[in-house]
């Protein structure tokens, strides 16, 4: 395994700044705006952009937690024996969702998370914000806000670490030698 | 048809690196038929996704797709409503497609065995069984002969009822906040009771502090093992035994009532009702000798006025109806852990 360090600590502060912003941006100010993190570095991800919005706005931002394995189109894939509770503490219905993610590559996990929203309520608006975006789409699904493009290979993985969950900040792209 | 080599419960492949989360303890889950196979990391690794599942059900639209194509069956060899209900709707919120078998109206009643009803079922390309029996050890045949089938015990005659027990566990575990080192008193007819024998092996493994309480011909003394030869290592070397129910009460964070079933005072068990109640019933009088805001839990159906009085039946102390509520959320907990997790072909081709 060979692996290779590609975003560090300041670059993904940055990055998540940037973000916070266009979020802003984009939406005019926070009126109405909620964060929806998938579980589980997503979750992590959203906090970090809501404390970057209060710092920038003066206002807070509802958060809420999204797991989506109740929603895998593979449920046999890669999910986890225990699935973590999700959160809503404000209605989302005719609301703008941001929902956040760490890596973007397959689409799978949003299209996923489309549908558990779907069962919450009715957005007004659904956007997207991820870390980091690497390719190799199998769904028609982009992202609104961006953190880093990387281009990758299929074998290649890729490794976001957060201090929250992994104890340091960095993206690592890890290669399989066979 | 049975292979004879199985002569062990089926044996469960070992783990690839990439999907240790399933099976804490290296090998994958395929039935579900007491407790005594849990470790104490996997109690509360089904906990805790109870509690996501419980988020499910307080939900305006109780449905996600999870389980879309699976097939569940519940053979019920006796008569239950809560157990068959709560899994009938933990299958159908998550999607899956439940059919309920009973013996009445069934081939069963032309004289079909236990494991051909097994074998046509797995032939039809079910994925879960869940089984009750009266015999105990009816659900250890089907596993040990059914290959492609998960099977979950629902009840064994007087042999477990792991379902049960977990969700006693959660709803312990939620109500007082842990579970080591809780006082459980269990009071009642625990000789025949499987409800009781899986709390044990739970209760136990998590590290709850249980005593054993009701008359000397309705506790299973062997099975505790209670003389001088007590093994020190075993599980259940901690558990207590008092007969007397106010001394075994004090200090009590959660009291267990279980049946008490009529026949028991036909069958020479009891000298007479009246003295049962009169010793062992949980009533308000009692419950003030446990710690203040202690949990009184009972499996259902409940004699009221036999095991517990009404009034702490339906008191504020009672959790009863949390108990129904989170016994559909551990059943979901648990159809999703087997059904989620990666078939033993697909992990030969992946290892």
């Amino acid at each position: 395994m060979a692996e290779r360090q590609i975003m560090n600590e300041q670059d993904i502060q940055r990055a998540l700044a940037r973000v916070s912003h266009e979020i802003l941006e984009r939406n005019r100010g926070i009126a109405d705006l909620v964060l929806v993190g998938i579980h589980t570095r997503g979750v992590i991800l959203s906090r970090r952009l809501e404390q970057n919005i209060l710092r920038f706005e003066g206002n807070r931002t509802p958060l809420a937690e999204l797991d989506i394995s109740l929603y895998r189109d593979d449920l046999q894939g890669r999910l986890g024996p225990v699935v973590k509770p999700t959160r809503f503490p404000v209605d989302i219905q005719g609301k703008k969702v941001v929902l956040v993610d760490d890596v973007l590559f397959t689409g799978r996990t949003v299209r996923a998370a489309l549908d558990a929203l779907n069962d919450l309520g009715r957005p007004r608006q659904v956007q997207l914000a991820i870390l980091l975006d690497r390719g190799h789409r199998e769904l028609p699904i982009r992202a609104d806000y961006v953190g880093k493009n990387i281009p990758t290979s299929r074998d290649e993985q890729v490794k976001v670490r957060l201090v929250e969950a992994d104890g340091r900040d960095e993206v690592a792209l890890v290669r399989r030698e066979d | 048809m049975v292979s004879p080599e199985a002569a062990e419960i089926r044996a469960t492949p070992p783990i690839p690196e990439a999907i240790p989360d399933f099976a804490p303890d290296g090998k994958l889950r395929r039935n579900v038929l007491d407790l005594d196979d849990f470790s104490a990391a996997e109690i509360l690794s089904v906990l805790d996704g109870t509690a996501a599942m419980g988020e499910v059900l307080r939900r305006d639209i109780k449905k996600v797709p999870t389980l879309r194509g699976r097939v569940v069956v519940t053979l019920f060899y006796e008569p239950s409503t809560r157990t068959r209900i709560s899994f009938e709707e933990a299958g159908k919120v998550l999607s899956a497609d439940v059919i309920n078998m009973s013996t009445s109206g069934s081939s069963v009643e032309k004289g079909e065995s236990l494991l051909n009803t097994g074998l046509t079922l797995q032939a039809m390309g079910v994925d879960v069984i869940v089984i009750r029996h009266p015999h105990s050890g009816a659900p250890y045949l089907l596993a040990r002969h059914l290959p492609r089938v998960c099977v979950i015990n629902a009840g064994d005659g007087l042999h477990a009822h792991p379902t049960q027990a977990l969700l006693d566990l959660y709803t312990i575990r939620e109500k007082v906040g842990r579970l080591q080192n809780v006082k459980v008193v269990i009071v009642g007819d625990v000789l025949h009771s499987r409800v009781a024998r899986s709390a044990l092996w739970g209760l136990t493994q998590a590290g709850a502090r249980v005593t054993l309480c009701g008359p000397t011909t309705l506790l299973p003394l062997d099975l505790l093992n209670c003389g001088d030869e007590r093994d020190e290592g075993h599980p259940f070397a901690q558990v207590e035994v008092n007969t007397d129910l106010d001394r075994a009460i004090e200090d009590a964070d959660v009291v267990m009532a279980l049946r008490l079933q009529s026949e028991r005072q036909s069958g020479g068990f009891l000298p007479s009702l009246r003295e049962y109640i009169r010793r062992w019933q949980v009533t308000e009088s009692r419950l003030e000798r446990a710690k203040p805001g202690a949990l009184v839990m009972h499996p259902g159906p409940m004699n009221e006025g036999v095991e517990i009085s009404t009034g702490i039946a339906h008191g504020g102390h009672s959790v009863i109806e949390e108990q129904v509520t989170n016994g559909v959320a551990v059943r979901m907990a648990l159809l999703y852990r087997l059904c989620a997790q990666p078939s033993a072909e697909k992990l030969e081709t992946a290892g």
